[in-house]
């Protein structure tokens, strides 16, 4: 398995002096292409914390992050976005889809925000990972009249529009009934197998960690399994 | 970018009672642009013709010559030939430079003139006058003889005279009786009154009088030339360039109306400065407008602006969405707005039909275009501190919301 993303003694504080919390102390972490693996973790522990900064969302108090043989630390708020576009996907615990398009053009976002516009090979695409998610019938429709499992599988098809490396799913099943909850956690599964794209899955339920093939622990701010 | 494009595009009509509302402020500043723009033209186009549609717009009068001095070697003035007082100045060659000047682009009417003063005697009634010579045919060519004339006609003909309502009255004149005309030179005629005018400017109606160039001739005993040509242009604000254009062609002390003419331009002047106030505080209220709707507009979309930045979407993306937003209400309020401008000044008279108690709202002064590209150039200012603001949205903070 070839590595995919290093991060070494990564370190993040939030506030300054006597208010200055350090939610992630030192932590170090090796993620391989093609694997599936389950963030677990007390609330406040630092998952999400660490999430947002692999997502290149925010950037770390110290510590080393490289991925792809890119190192992340030294890039500006341009590159990141672009490396962003192309080789990260999220997925959030709230479906967080453009509230005013339909699932088919949100699908398209980062595809399209990529080129400029909405392409023939992108609606190609798009509508492929629409009925890969179960979601022929709902392809054009308004994301207000889709339901929470169908908006949350409307979220994961975005994420993998642009076929990135890395997909990283904060709670993605959370805010879902427990069958829709498995319905998105296979068709992640399926993906990982099909695609080899790499999925960081940050989970409460055991259930939804006892799909990934590796788990990882966080507690005080460190990885401790 | 087309996609910002549509992004913004929806963001417009996904709320369409916000998208009208906001649209129908930016088309009433527009309207009241168009109508303070045609109203301040309007305004002044009444003004000036009230006051100089009667007038020539460019005089070209002869130079009165300086006297004549003998001076010896030293410099001293040996002999001072002093000027006569019943010479007038005369235009010699003014058959050569009259038809050149009638082709001159924007020349509308030129009229060769003898004016001089005299006195009208009917019984114990005398009465000083200016008495203008023209030539047959051309009696309206500066003021509109033809429009004002009541009685009688204003065809003027050897041994006829035409003067205004309250001359005559002063006289006791009627239509198709005699005159006594004595010209300031001594030389006395008799001339029948043919025509009665009546323009409503009191020095016009009241002492002024007009005569054949022929007649006229004998008056002041002018045998050859004219005291002064006068101009009637097709648009008297272009005055002052013709002027001197006439002058660099000809030599000829050509003067516009607007010399003599300083207290009025002023007061013009400050009206367009008034109606510059107004247009721009109605620009203002639409920037404003705009502004404060699309600041709005950001807060609200904060998530959404946080989505499209995790997904990818460049800070100038954001902008763009956002400055488009602005661009599309200006332009659609700017078209609005001045289409209902239109509309709403095409009840009024033309310009060439104001009348007294109406409001002079001429509508090829509605400054259309320019209140358009002047909107959509103040939404897309508006729209750039929204937009910046929407740029700076941090994503994480934003999706937690």
């Amino acid at each position: 398995m070839t590595a995919l993303l290093a991060v070494t003694d990564l370190v993040k504080t939030f506030g300054s002096g006597d208010v200055a919390t350090r939610v992630l102390r030192g932590l170090s972490l090796d993620l391989g292409n093609g694997e599936m693996v389950a963030l677990l973790g007390a609330s406040g522990s630092g998952k999400s914390t660490l999430l947002t900064i692999l997502g290149t969302l925010m950037k770390p108090t110290s510590g080393h992050y490289e991925m792809l043989g890119q190192d992340l630390m030294v890039a500006n708020d341009k590159e990141l976005t672009d490396f962003r576009n192309s080789h990260i996907g999220f997925v959030f615990q709230f479906h967080n889809l453009l509230p005013d398009f339909t699932a088919l053009e949100n699908v398209l976002f980062p595809s399209a925000v990529r080129d400029g516009r909405e392409t023939a090979a992108a609606r190609a695409r798009g509508r492929d990972l629409l009925v890969r998610m179960g979601l022929s019938s709902r392809i054009d429709f308004p994301t207000s009249h889709l339901s929470g499992g169908q908006k949350q599988r409307v979220a994961v098809a975005r994420a993998l529009m642009n076929s990135p490396e890395l997909v990283l799913a904060d709670e993605p099943t959370g805010n879902l009934d427990s069958a829709s909850a498995m319905q998105v956690m296979e068709l992640i599964a399926q993906i990982n197998r099909e695609e080899g794209t790499t999925f960081l899955i940050s989970t409460h339920d055991d259930k939804i960690a006892g799909l990934c093939r590796r788990k990882l622990i966080v507690r005080d701010g460190v990885l401790t399994g | 970018m087309l996609y910002a494009l549509k992004i913004a595009s929806r963001y417009l009509t996904a709320n369409k009672a916000q998208t009208v509302l906001l649209v129908t402020g930016v088309a009433v500043g527009v309207f009241i642009f168009i109508f303070m723009s045609a109203l301040i033209g309007g305004l002044a186009e009444f003004i000036l013709s009230r006051t100089v549609g009667d007038i020539s717009h460019i005089t070209i009068q002869a130079e009165t010559e300086d006297p004549s001095l003998l001076i010896n070697p030293d410099g001293a003035v040996l002999f001072i030939a002093e000027k006569g007082v019943t010479r007038t100045a005369t235009l010699t060659d003014a058959a050569i430079w009259t038809p050149m000047i009638a082709q001159l682009q924007g020349v509308k009417a030129v009229s060769p003139q003898i004016t001089g003063a005299g006195f009208l005697t009917r019984g114990a009634q005398v009465s000083q006058v200016s008495i203008t010579g023209v030539q047959p045919g051309q009696e309206s060519a500066i003021i509109k003889l033809d429009t004002y004339t009541k009685e009688g006609s204003e065809r003027i003909a050897a041994g006829l005279i035409v003067m205004g309502r309250d001359l005559a009255d002063d006289l006791a004149l009627s239509l198709g009786q005699s005159v006594r005309v004595q010209s300031s030179n001594g030389v006395t005629t008799t001339l029948t009154l043919s025509g009665i005018y009546e323009s409503g400017n009191g020095a016009i109606d009241g002492a002024r009088a007009y005569v054949s160039l022929s007649t006229a001739r004998t008056l002041f005993a002018i045998p050859q030339g004219v005291t002064q040509i006068e101009i009637k242009l097709n648009d008297l604000n272009a005055a002052d360039d013709i002027a001197i254009r006439i002058r660099s062609l000809t030599g000829l002390d050509a003067s516009p109306w607007t010399d003599g003419a300083a207290q009025l331009m002023e007061a013009l002047n400050a009206q367009a400065q008034t109606g510059y106030f107004l247009k721009t505080f109605a620009l203002i209220t639409i920037v404003i407008g705009v502004a404060s709707a699309l600041m709005l507009s950001t807060y609200r979309r904060r998530p959404e602006i946080g989505i499209m930045r995790a997904m990818g979407a460049k800070q100038s993306f954001v902008i763009f969405v956002f400055v488009m937003q602005g661009a599309m209400i200006g332009l659609l309020g700017g078209l609005t707005g001045a289409g209902l401008g239109y509309v709403a000044l095409l009840p009024f008279p033309p310009r060439d039909a104001f009348q007294v108690g109406t409001l002079p709202l001429d509508i090829t002064q509605g400054s259309y275009g320019l209140a358009i590209i002047l909107t959509l150039i103040g939404a897309i200012l508006a729209s750039i501190l929204p937009a910046r603001a929407a740029a700076r949205v941090d994503p994480v903070t934003a999706i937690g919301q």
